[in-house]
């Protein structure tokens, strides 16, 4: 049955096994209260619609899978399209009151209502996505994005004919500022003069818009194009125009069979695997995570038709060494946009100032 | 800047225009008629996914494209049944077909998300296509752009100087006097909303057909909020309608040109709200009685019409 919910209606997934295999949504119904020995009821909001096929849509994948390796031992829910704002608070609080043991919130901006709504309800365990406040009950979790931005950078040098890559920028928040440094530092490894345009659409989600910035950042010299927006729109526009793109957070190789050189994914899954089973265990404690390609919370799709093998060669080695530990994307020496010295040869940057990160290196344009 | 990036310019700004315009240009008929829909998003979306889904199975863009009208169709007569027959508030239910149309189309289009269609094709006339500036500007476009400018011509000549026209604009303005003199309101309003429903049908299908050919939820990203205000700032005026659509589109594509070369000096959240605020300041004027009427806003807009007798 493929039956989808109203704005902010909740969705029990029952029938699991069968909604993951199909790939379809399992049929909506009430939560009622949860009974004595009922299976741990796990919740996520959303801030995209579940049909975005990018952020949201990878979230909901992992939801799946917590269904489909845990089973009868679980129910989960999901509400989607959650505002960033006052909205969000009034909707995690519903999922607490309504038996949920635990809840995933997978928007930096659910933060704070997630925080205030963790104080008021002690018993229940929250997971906040892409945020830095932790509470005992309240742990973080996030991928290493920029490593993937890295593969994606190297690659780009190696295939783009102009030297200029255009970006699509969502909201200018350190982890997009992150992204972009990443990619434009790796292909500077291979071409000191690479510059990577910069567009913020000032929007997560808005197809027209990003066609739009896709558009005018071709007409302006970019042959190779990344996004840190969540539609397949600049992957489309990409195929149309024959230049090369990169896909986000899912494989969009569907709009862009020649276009795409590969897509950063995330797989949240396992990670939403492992914190399931540590409630039902009893064993979850609270924590902080940043992984990556390493721990396969970052993935590449496979290569599109635009590598070369000597692209390949060189964005293998790059994995490689980053999954080794042996290359840190944010390796000194690093030059800001106007050439002062930020990090010093032999240096790189913390995480703790990673998270903060709000300045473009040089070669940058935004 | 060279000719090839201006005329890229261009041709993008039309494509950003081309969907508010045609949703603006039913909306500005069934304003005209005394009635005021704010349901344009949710008609904008079933049309849209009502044409991704018509062209995704049949593989033709013209049933597509009459899918997506015949959706927006539907859901106005929805709309003019509770308004025109039932007399409900023409705001809250407005409100409630935007909310409805969202959840509908995403019912209907869940199997849809990740399925390209082909782009509905340009025109193409050897000689004419292949000039070097012109053919791009002129001859290069998809039916709907020219649809669009056609209908803005053609309903400006209709509501002008047709005799239909005068009567459809004489229900909008005082819908008792039309009565009196022996029109039936009730039904001149349904073709009117219906009409409406139709172009924002067609507005989301160019959406999912042409702007970015897929369907995903929620495609529409507030366009229809923006071609409701469209109809308010061009003072319900056609040819101002077509002006201030290319106007929207220009703004929101310029920023983000000015960005890609660096030239953008004013934060690009500043300009990427001008379209609202723009409306902001029209509505607040227009909401004083004699500006108003200044401003030709119908005078019925928006009064549930109930037979005297």
């Amino acid at each position: 049955m493929d039956v989808k919910t109203n704005r902010r209606s909740l969705l029990l997934g029952a029938g699991a096994a069968a909604a993951a295999g199909t790939g379809l949504l399992s049929a909506p119904s009430i939560i009622g209260r949860a009974q004595a020995a009922d299976p741990l009821k796990v919740g996520f909001i959303y801030v995209g619609p579940v049909g975005d096929f990018g952020w949201s849509y990878q979230h909901d994948q992992g939801r799946k899978e917590i269904e489909a390796a845990l089973g009868a031992a679980v129910k989960t829910s999901f509400v989607e399209k959650v505002p960033e704002g006052p909205d969000a608070e009034r909707v995690v609080r519903q999922l607490a009151t309504s038996g949920h043991g635990l809840i995933f919130t997978t928007s930096f901006g659910f933060m704070n209502p997630t925080e205030r709504v963790a104080k008021a309800f002690p018993n229940v365990k929250f997971e906040h996505a892409t945020g830095y406040k932790t509470l005992p009950n309240m742990a973080i979790y996030n991928a290493r994005f920029y490593e993937g931005r890295a593969i994606a950078g190297t690659i780009a040098a190696l295939t783009s004919k102009t030297g200029v890559a255009g970006y699509i920028g969502s909201v200018p928040i350190p982890e997009v500022v992150m992204g972009i440094n990443a990619f434009t530092l790796a292909a500077q490894k291979i071409n000191p003069n690479f510059k990577t345009k910069v567009i913020w659409v000032n929007s997560w989600f808005d197809p027209g818009k990003e066609a739009d910035a896709a558009k005018s950042l071709i007409d302006q010299g970019a042959d190779i194009l990344t996004q840190h927006t969540d539609s397949p729109a600049p992957m489309q526009v990409a195929q149309e125009r024959g230049v090369y793109a990169f896909g986000q957070a899912s494989d969009m190789k569907s709009f862009g069979p020649k276009a795409q050189l590969t897509s950063i994914m995330d797989d949240w899954g396992p990670y939403y695997i492992a914190r399931t089973k540590a409630v039902l265990n009893k064993t979850w404690k609270t924590g902080s995570v940043w992984h990556g390609l390493k721990e396969g919370m970052v993935q590449m799709a496979a290569y599109g038709p635009g590598v070369s093998p000597a692209a390949k060669e060189a964005a293998d080695k790059v994995k490689a060494s980053i999954i080794a530990g042996t290359l840190h994307p944010f390796a000194g020496p690093i030059k800001d946009q106007k050439g002062v010295q930020k990090v010093a040869a032999g240096a790189k940057i913390s995480d703790a100032d990673l998270e903060k990160m709000d300045w473009y290196v040089q070669g940058v344009q935004a | 800047m060279n000719d090839i990036m201006l005329v890229s310019l261009i041709v993008t700004i039309i494509t950003a225009a081309t969907p508010l315009l045609l949703a603006s240009l039913g909306e500005l008929v069934t304003e005209r008629a005394g009635v005021l829909n704010l349901g344009v998003e949710g008609m904008m979306l079933v049309g849209a996914v009502a044409a991704f889904a018509v062209q995704f199975t049949t593989g033709s863009a013209i049933l597509g494209c009459l899918a997506g009208a015949a959706a927006g169709t539907a859901l106005a007569f929805l709309f003019g049944v509770l308004t025109l027959t039932l007399t409900s508030n023409q705001v809250a239910t407005g409100l409630a077909l935007t909310i409805f149309g969202i959840g509908l189309s995403a019912l209907a289009g869940s199997g849809f998300v990740g399925n390209p269609v082909a782009k509905l094709p340009q025109l193409n006339i050897p000689g004419l296509s292949d000039l070097p500036v012109i053919g791009k500007l002129v001859f290069h476009h998809d039916a709907l752009v020219y649809f669009s400018i056609a209908a803005t011509f053609a309903i400006a000549w209709f509501l002008k100087s047709t005799r239909a026209g005068l009567i459809l604009r004489a229900v909008g303005e005082s819908d008792d006097s039309a009565h009196s003199i022996g029109y039936n309101v009730i039904r001149i309003r349904y073709f009117a909303v219906m009409f409406g429903g139709a172009m924002c049908g067609l507005g989301g299908a160019y959406l999912s057909l042409a702007y970015t050919p897929m369907w995903v939820e929620e495609m529409t990203a507030g366009r229809g909020w923006i071609s409701l205000a469209l109809v308010v700032f061009a003072a319900w005026r056609p040819f101002r309608l077509l002006a201030g659509a290319y106007l929207f589109g220009g703004i929101a594509i310029l920023q983000l040109w000015l960005q890609a070369r660096g030239l953008l000096f004013v934060p690009s959240q500043v300009l990427a709200m001008l379209p609202y605020l723009a409306t902001i300041i029209v509505l607040v004027v227009i909401s004083s009685g004699p500006a108003r009427s200044r401003l030709g806003a119908p005078a019925s807009l928006g009064k549930p019409f109930r037979a005297s007798s």
